[in-house]
């Protein structure tokens, strides 16, 4: 099908953005990559009044890598972030996730900061965020605004922003030291959304011992969430930690919902397994950054 | 201030050629491409960026075409699959490798899927190193966004590894 009719404005600049966004009022939707925007205004799921598109704003197309995080501008596109090498030293999980964000053509237009926007729970850059205990800037007309990741997401597709905003940034702080993380997730066709993924952060002391052990998933539940799984596994030495008792006890922890493509029991599953192997790479890797200490 | 705009006139360059054309803000690219500017090579198969069969590259890069508005390629330049072949200044055509790679292989059947592919996999080999060694992974990578109900994507996988070699010979 075809979107409805609409009007369109193309700003130049934030203010202008913001200017537009009032002035139209609560029919307006901001457009960025127009990747999950545009299926859902061809299939009649959503008829805003106007669409403000922002490619035409400058200033919001850069990563900037700090020893504390990764600040990813509005305009980068998922390809963009997944080729930063720089980013991905500081927070290894940007990469990890970006990669099964969708097919090349696509993340060739969306943005990192529209999927967070866009609060899919389907979403791998939402979980992202949560796990690596992020945050949004906002832009109003009355000025900008930070807004932790806790506070954001409300629902599937609903996130605490309203009235004329545009998100201008997010930023996802750095991997902490002595740490690991890995991604991975099942979908039928790669690139697809995922039927269920996860992504982990296992952080040991100076003596190769686990003290911190976090995850977050992806197509489980409605909002992001982020599960402390330490207690399966606390003071393990790193090499005879149990994994799999972790996995057990995510899987007591989640509240998936079934749909068409997976049952509620059958994610639940997929989240025992896949922090079990999630959980040994990223241990892996931590006890390498602790050896090179 | 800012216009706010229902319908607008576009210049966008369309393989090679300079194209005008007035449409309402709410056209998608493939839509302007097929109707608007008689391009009826880019094929449209869901409309909602699954399918792939109205890949297009926007200033090189390969897009979704229906996950695009016209209005958002003014300036800029398209290539659909009709720019794909070469001017032989000979009154001809030279096919793109990609192009004699499906051909020689038999990587279509119906055709519908075909465009989207073709684009898709030109851009991925023009941008890697002709000399690298060709991986499953990035073949996989530029076949597994766009699907095929008839061929079975074999083919299109050894069209790909092909046309690979072709450009290898070439450079
Ligand atoms: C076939 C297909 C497969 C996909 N697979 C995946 C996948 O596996 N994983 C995944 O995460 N995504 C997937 N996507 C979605 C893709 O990642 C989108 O790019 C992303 O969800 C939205 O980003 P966008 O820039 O395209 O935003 P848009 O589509 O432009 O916007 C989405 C929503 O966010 C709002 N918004 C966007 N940017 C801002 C901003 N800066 N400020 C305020 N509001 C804003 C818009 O108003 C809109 O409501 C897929 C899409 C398709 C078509
Ligand atoms: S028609 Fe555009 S992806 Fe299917
Ligand atoms: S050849 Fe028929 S869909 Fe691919």
């Amino acid at each position: 099908m075809k979107p409805a009719p609409f009007r369109y404005a193309d700003p130049g600049t934030l203010d202008e953005a913001l200017a537009v966004l009032s002035a139209e009022g609560a029919g307006a939707k901001v457009l960025a990559g127009g990747q999950s925007l545009l299926p859902l205004l061809s299939m009649r799921l959503a008829a805003p009044a106007t669409l403000v598109d922002i490619n035409g704003v400058p200033g919001l197309d850069a990563v900037e890598v700090t020893g504390d995080g990764v600040t990813v501008g509005a305009l980068v596109r998922h390809n963009a972030l997944l080729h930063d090498d720089a980013a991905a030293r500081v927070q290894p999980l940007l990469a990890r996730a970006t990669a099964n964000v969708a097919h090349p053509a696509i993340r060739n237009r969306g943005t990192t900061v529209g999927s967070i926007a866009h609060a899919d729970p389907s979403g791998e850059m939402t979980s992202v965020l949560a796990l690596t205990d992020g945050s949004v800037t906002v832009a109003t007309p009355s000025g900008p605004s930070t807004v932790e990741w806790r506070d954001l997401f409300v629902g599937p597709l609903e996130t605490s922003i309203s009235g004329p905003a545009v998100v201008t940034s997010a930023f996802f702080p750095a991997l902490p030291p002595r740490s690991g993380t890995a991604f991975a997730e099942i979908a039928r066709r790669k690139g697809d959304y995922a039927v269920c993924g996860a992504g982990v952060v296992v952080t040991l002391d100076e003596d190769q011992r686990v003290a911190a052990v976090r995850a977050s998933y992806v197509s489980v539940g409605l909002t992001p969430e982020v599960h402390d799984l330490t207690d399966a596994v606390i003071g393990s030495p790193v090499e005879k930690a149990d994994w799999t008792a972790a996995g057990e006890l995510a899987r007591t922890l989640v509240d998936p919902d079934g749909d068409i493509h997976a049952s509620a029991d059958y994610r639940r599953l997929l989240v025992g397994v896949l922090t079990g192997r999630t959980l040994a790479e990223a241990a892996a890797e931590a006890a390498a950054a602790v050896t090179r200490e | 201030m800012t216009s706010v705009d229902t319908e607008r006139t576009i210049t966008v360059t369309v393989n090679g050629v300079p194209r005008e054309a007035t449409v309402p803000v709410r056209r998608l690219l493939s839509d302007a491409l097929r109707h608007d500017l008689g391009l009826t090579g880019t094929h449209v198969g869901c409309e909602h960026g699954v399918c792939g069969a109205c890949t297009v590259l926007v200033d090189g890069d390969p897009v979704r075409s229906c996950l695009m508005l016209a209005v958002q390629v003014a300036g800029r330049t398209v290539t659909t699959v009709e720019g794909l072949a070469r001017d032989d200044h000979q009154g001809g055509q030279v096919l793109h490798p990609v192009q004699e790679a499906f051909r020689e292989c038999h990587a279509l059947q119906c055709g519908f899927c075909t465009p989207g592919f073709l684009m898709t996999i030109a851009a991925g080999l023009e941008k890697r190193d002709p000399a690298a060694e060709l991986t499953e992974e990035e073949v996989d990578d530029m076949v597994g966004g766009n699907l095929c109900r008839c061929t079975g994507y074999a083919n299109i996988k050894k069209a790909v590894h092909t046309a690979a070699a072709t450009m290898k010979d070439a450079r």
